[in-house]
């Protein structure tokens, strides 16, 4: 079965291109049936290759499926070629599992829009990419991928083309994250030459890694922190973070399946994928861990203000993938990846559950205008509110296991502050996440009536992924419930992919591990502390937004009367600590000035120099014509014999066009230059 | 060496072809009969291409020498001949030039009004002298055929062109004609040197390749040939000529002036410079490289100001060409496969996106990317066609342009990291100034206000630009019978570049022994 690895990504890749090509002429039922169906057995397969997986013995878990060459250069060879391993099979079962849902969801969701055959070969465009990128046996495999699902998000952002702010948000996403790629590719080179210098003429994961001891350590920093700026880019961590939220212009299935459940956890992946390198770097590990945890932090406290339904999911995205990062960055890779897995079910859920929402509010996201609508729409609130549950940290929801894990994970090895931050953003997560609960679907509708009117639930296609989801948001923790002996089932199946960084990691953390009875204790204890700060954080936001506790609030929680408290806070929050300000004064502007400085000059200096080339030709032409009449032709005219013909000769060569001219002063730059060469 | 020499004149067939089309549609095509002259210029180009289809199936990939030689003798008494050869080198310029030309036939189909038999003739001719630049291997018979191809391209900038056309055309003609001379200059030093050193008098570069003059002459001789190439390229800062040439030519002159004309220059570094010129081509390669990569950063800034289509197109050339240069002065393997391959990928892609300009300039009359948008409404068709052309330019993997710009930077990268870091700068203003074209005339509400019709692709078109677009795709997915196909030439290149800098070092230095023996001041004097 799993040399047929290939075919997970060909099929949607068939779609793409049937849909794509011929999808205008197709019913919109063929072409939904059609790419949900194609999702629906490439996620089948994956099931098959995990049974397949588990099967073998844990030593053997990790198969390479070559497809064909795609370059050779001397010794340089790459190949397309997949690695089938513990972590990219959980990474396809997200992937194509998650995506299916979404495929169906969208077939009631976009079913009103013209371009639905675009959408959808898009979609399957994106999921053949993705599927690349986490199959991928070598760094430009998944160059490939992550370039694409990069392509497929600027298209999919820009889906609504004709609005402005939509294609803007899709230029903005591809800038930003080439400007992350770019400290990818220049990663990549730098271990290219570095692996080179040492005879290793590969790019496949498997003799990277296997070499990477022989790099040395600052190398090693160096390469591994180009890497993280382009997990930065991909994986909207601070600073390149901006692209996400203005990313919310694409229709909501896309904000779903690629900017909460897949694209965007690929810097998760790939930091991951690369244990072996990162456990080799410490320093660069503390960057990564630090820039998570900030990240989770800045992003939740943005989060707490906005008022889009969707604008909250994507700050609390950036914020979760701050926590996974955090994670990974002090070597917790599991922990990381388990969180990458339950984030993809819960926060899928949201968005389609907002997406729901929007299709009942007739296109209305803003949450000041909702409220009240767990009476219209059942099955969407009640997903809806599982889904916040879960990502508020609450037993035994999925969101509560992973989460945890990454905080105990953190506790353990030591890094308190970050365990701090990650518990205070916890709070703020179930804060924010209960007040959009609150705003939506409690109290009384603020919508207008016209909109009031149209609110209905939305059709099976929909609603039927969503309880799929919830089902998953409920239970997708069992697998890394701890307590039991030996880790978590996560913890066994990935710990093979792992065992690089592991190796390193135990080492240096072996005297942490002297009693494992009165560690189990104190995660237990912190376990509680980190559900309390989870409970307090929805409790504050009941006080403050859900109407029957709002009588039990003091007086200063009150929404309106905070904002005006803290009213310079207040600002900055809402308007997103203006980064995208900051980065329009101090980085997009200079190099607008300096486009147009460039083209002044040349248009200016260069080709100034050249007119003004011509022009001294010419004038020198008209000199020499008038010399010419005035003092040649006078000459000959005085002489009145004989000379009548040099006078012709030289008239000829006056004839006054330029080319005669450049081809005298070229010659004669010739000569000047010749008598140079030849006095050499 | 390794020449094969031609069982049949396959190459000068080649060369003449066009040539000879030309010359029939101009003698006996009537001139009000456009049908007879658009489709007797279809038949000659493809036929050429089928021809030009002989050389890739017969070639032998594992020959690094010329196959299919040609030689005789011109004019005795100077050393002149008539030398014909193929090599990795040019095996795929060939092709490219026997393609574009196909393109450049159908993208006139309509476009050009007025003097059609003769415009025809001219792209035929065009495609006669690239191809004897590309072909011969004797420096005067190289020179001939580089001066000669600047001839058809000046009447098809000044007579078919629009606005500024005149300026234009002499401004292109002046800036490479006195490129020329230098290289012409070059050239006859290199002759006189190279007789006076060795007593063979001649242009043939095969000879000349085997020994180079000394470090000191090749420093002179490579400025002057660098000017000669560098005007081609063009390389910052002489590349002024490119946007106004490219903005006046009808679009079939643009097309043939971006993918196959601005191929000469780098492709003369890469076949003579280095070759003939190794210890000044290591000597300038650094400063070489430094400018290269200002041409990228600067023509992609300059590139994001522009507002009329064509010149977006046209200065990004020159951002596109500074990745060239960049790979071929990295002096490794690596560079000079990526710069060959970016050669041919530049052709394909920038030959496209100059196709694509022209559909929507022959609809609208208007390149000025403020006068519509929101195209994608209108011609979904023609989007599609656009966006894959502007990945494939932007260097997304799965297109050409990705496999061409990684062994630049690989190779630039191993020549100096730093250099790599920059170059990398310019991929990103690259899709910055792409992208922001596609969105400003792709995206948006639908805007235009002018009199004319916007239909999608005709049949036609389509064919044109799908051409093209397997190219894109092919090379991105399977580079590997392209590389292959220069690779061995390639080698050939480096060791060349290798052996001929320690020969010139120590035909520079006075024989060791010399110096230390007695006797040998006295035999110096002697002579």
């Amino acid at each position: 079965m799993v040399q047929y690895v290939w075919l997970i990504p060909l099929l949607p890749l068939i779609g793409a291109f049937i849909n794509g090509v011929f999808g205008s002429r197709l019913s919109k039922t063929t072409v939904g049936v059609l790419a949900s169906a194609l999702m629906g057995v490439s996620f089948i397969i994956a099931c098959s290759i995990f049974v397949h997986i588990i099967s073998l013995p844990v030593h053997e878990r990790s198969i390479e499926v070559s497809v064909y060459n795609w370059m050779t250069s001397g010794q340089f060879s790459v190949d397309i070629n997949f690695l089938v391993d513990p972590l990219s099979t959980l990474m396809i079962l997200v992937v194509t599992g998650v995506g299916f849902l979404i495929h169906v969801y969208s077939t009631g969701y976009m079913h009103h829009d013209k371009a639905f055959w675009r959408f959808f070969s898009y979609l399957n465009l994106f999921v053949f990419f993705m599927l690349m990128l986490v199959l991928g046996g070598n760094y430009l495999v998944m160059f490939l991928g992550w370039e694409g699902v990069g392509l497929c998000s600027y298209l999919l952002i820009g889906f609504w083309y004709e609005k402005k702010s939509a294609s803007d948000a899709g230029k903005k996403a591809f800038v930003v994250n080439r400007v992350g790629d770019f400290g990818f590719i220049l990663g990549l080179f730098l271990l290219f030459w570095t692996l080179s210098d040492s005879g290793i003429h590969s790019l496949n994961y498997g003799e990277v890694f296997a070499h990477a001891g022989s790099i040395d350590p600052a190398t090693i920093t160096i390469i591994t922190l180009l890497l993280f700026v382009g997990a930065c880019g991909k994986s909207a961590q601070f600073p390149l973070y901006v692209w996400l939220p203005d990313a919310m212009e694409g229709p909501t299935p896309v904000s779903a399946l690629i900017h909460a459940a897949t694209m965007v956890t690929a810097g998760v992946y790939m930091v991951a994928r690369n244990n072996a390198l990162y456990s080799l770097a410490p320093f660069t590990g503390e960057i990564v861990a630090s820039v998570g945890i900030f990240t989770a932090f800045f992003a939740a406290s943005i989060g707490l203000v906005q008022n889009d339904i969707k604008k909250v999911l994507a700050y609390s995205t950036v914020s979760q993938l701050g926590y996974m990062f955090a994670a990974v960055g002090v070597g917790a890779y599991t922990a990381g990846v388990f969180h990458l897995m339950t984030h993809a079910f819960f926060k899928g859920l949201l968005f389609l559950g907002s997406g729901s929402v929007i299709h009942a509010m007739s296109g209305e996201q803003d949450m000041r205008k909702m409220g009240g609508l767990h009476k219209h729409l059942k099955f969407t609130s009640t997903t809806f509110i599982i889904g916040a549950v879960a990502i508020a940290g609450i037993p035994p929801l999925a969101g509560f296991w992973s989460k945890d894990e990454i905080l105990w994970e953190v506790f353990e090895k030591g890094h308190i502050y970050i365990w701090i931050t990650g518990l205070v953003t916890a709070g703020m997560t179930a804060f924010y996440m209960f007040r959009q609960v609150f705003m939506t679907f409690t109290g009384e509708c603020r919508a207008d009536e016209h909109t009031k009117h149209h609110i209905h639930e939305s059709p099976k296609s929909m609603t039927v992924p969503l309880i799929i989801l919830a089902v998953l948001a409920v239970t997708g923790g069992v697998v890394g419930i701890p307590f039991f002996e030996e880790g978590t089932a996560a913890h066994h199946f990935l710990n093979s992919v792992f065992s690089h960084g592991a190796a390193v990691v135990n080492h240096q953390g072996a005297a942490a591990h002297d009693s494992e009875a009165i560690y189990g204790g104190l995660e237990f204890i912190l376990m509680i502390v980190s559900v309390c700060v989870g409970a307090l954080g929805i409790f504050l936001a009941s006080l403050m937004y859900y109407e029957p506790m709002k009588k039990y609030a003091p007086s200063f929680w009150k929404a309106e009367v905070m904002a005006s408290k803290f009213s310079g806070l207040y600002t900055l929050l809402y308007n997103k600590w203006y980064v995208d300000e900051i980065y329009d004064a101090c980085i997009v502007n200079p190099i607008k000035r300096a486009c147009a400085a460039c083209l002044r000059f040349d248009l200016g200096v260069l080709d100034g120099m050249v007119n003004g080339a011509g022009w001294l030709t010419r004038f020198a032409a008209w000199l020499s014509h008038k010399f010419d009449i005035y003092v040649i032709d006078g000459l000959v005219n005085s002489m009145a014999t004989g000379v009548s013909l040099d006078g012709r000769i030289l008239r000829r060569l006056s004839s006054g066009q330029i080319q005669h001219y450049a081809l005298v002063f070229v010659l004669g730059l010739i000569v000047i230059f010749g008598g140079f060469i030849l006095g050499y | 060496m390794h020449e094969i020499a031609a069982t049949f004149p396959i190459l000068s067939t080649l060369i003449f072809l066009p040539a000879v089309g030309a010359l029939l549609i101009i003698f006996f095509a009537r001139p009000e009969r456009r049908e007879l002259i658009r489709w007797s210029a279809l038949g000659f180009s493809l036929l050429e291409f089928v021809f030009s289809l002989y050389l890739p199936l017969t070639y032998d990939t594992a020959n690094p020498g010329l196959q299919w030689v040609e030689r005789g003798v011109w004019i005795k008494r100077f050393g002149i001949n008539y030398i014909l050869g193929v090599d990795g080198i040019t095996l795929l310029l060939v092709l490219l030039t026997t393609l574009v030309t196909i393109v450049c036939v159908l993208a006139s189909w309509n476009d050009i009004k007025v003097k059609f038999k003769w415009f025809m003739a001219m792209l035929l001719f065009t495609e006669t002298c690239s191809l004897g630049v590309f072909m011969s291997m004797d420096l005067f018979l190289f020179y001939i055929f580089w001066e000669a191809v600047l001839l058809p391209m000046v009447f098809i900038i000044g007579i078919w062109g629009g606005g500024r056309k005149l300026y234009s055309a002499i401004k292109f003609f002046i800036f490479t004609f006195v490129g020329s001379l230098f290289m012409l200059l070059g050239v006859l030093v290199l002759y006189f040197y190279h007789g006076a050193a060795t007593g063979v008098y001649t242009f043939d570069s095969t000879i000349l390749f085997q020994n180079p003059v000394i470090p000191a002459v090749q420093f002179w001789i490579f400025i002057a040939f660098f000017l000669g190439f560098a005007v081609k390229v063009p390389l910052f800062p002489l590349h002024t000529w490119l946007p106004d040439a490219h903005t006046e030519a009808p679009t079939a002159g643009s097309i043939v002036l971006a993918a196959v004309l601005l191929k000469l220059g780098t492709y003369g570094f890469l076949r003579f410079s280095l070759p003939l010129l190794p210890n000044a081509s290591m000597r300038f390669a650094p400063l070489l490289m430094v400018i290269s990569i200002i041409a990228i950063i600067y023509g992609a800034l300059v590139t994001i100001a522009q507002k009329d289509m064509k010149k977006v197109v046209a200065y990004s050339s020159v951002s596109h060409m500074g990745f060239v240069m960049l790979g071929i002065f990295a002096l490794n393997i690596d560079g000079f496969r990526g710069g060959l391959l970016q050669m041919i990928n530049h052709g394909v892609s920038t030959g496209a996106l100059f196709l694509l300009v022209g559909m929507i300039y022959e609809r609208t009359h208007t390149r000025n990317i403020g006068d519509y948008k929101g195209l994608m409404k209108t011609m979904p068709v023609f989007g599609a066609f656009f966006l894959i052309t502007v990945l494939s330019s932007m260097g997304l993997p799965s297109t050409n342009g990705f496999v061409g710009e990684l062994f630049i930077l690989i190779g630039a990268f191993q020549a100096y990291p730093l250099y790599a870091v920059f170059a990398v700068v310019g991929v990103l203003l690259g899709a910055v100034y792409l992208l922001w074209l596609f969105q400003r005339v792709f995206m948006g509400d639908f805007f235009y206000n002018g009199k004319h019709v916007l239909e999608d692709l005709c049949f036609r078109e389509i064919i044109t630009g799908a051409a093209l677009l397997i190219l894109i795709f092919w090379i991105g997915l399977c580079p590997k019978v392209f590389i292959k196909s220069m690779d061995a030439s390639l080698n050939e290149v480096v060791r060349l570049v290798d052996v001929n800098s320690k020969k010139a070092l120590a035909a520079a230095q006075p024989p060791v022994v010399a110096a230390v023996e007695p006797q040998a001041p006295a035999s110096r004097v002697g002579r």
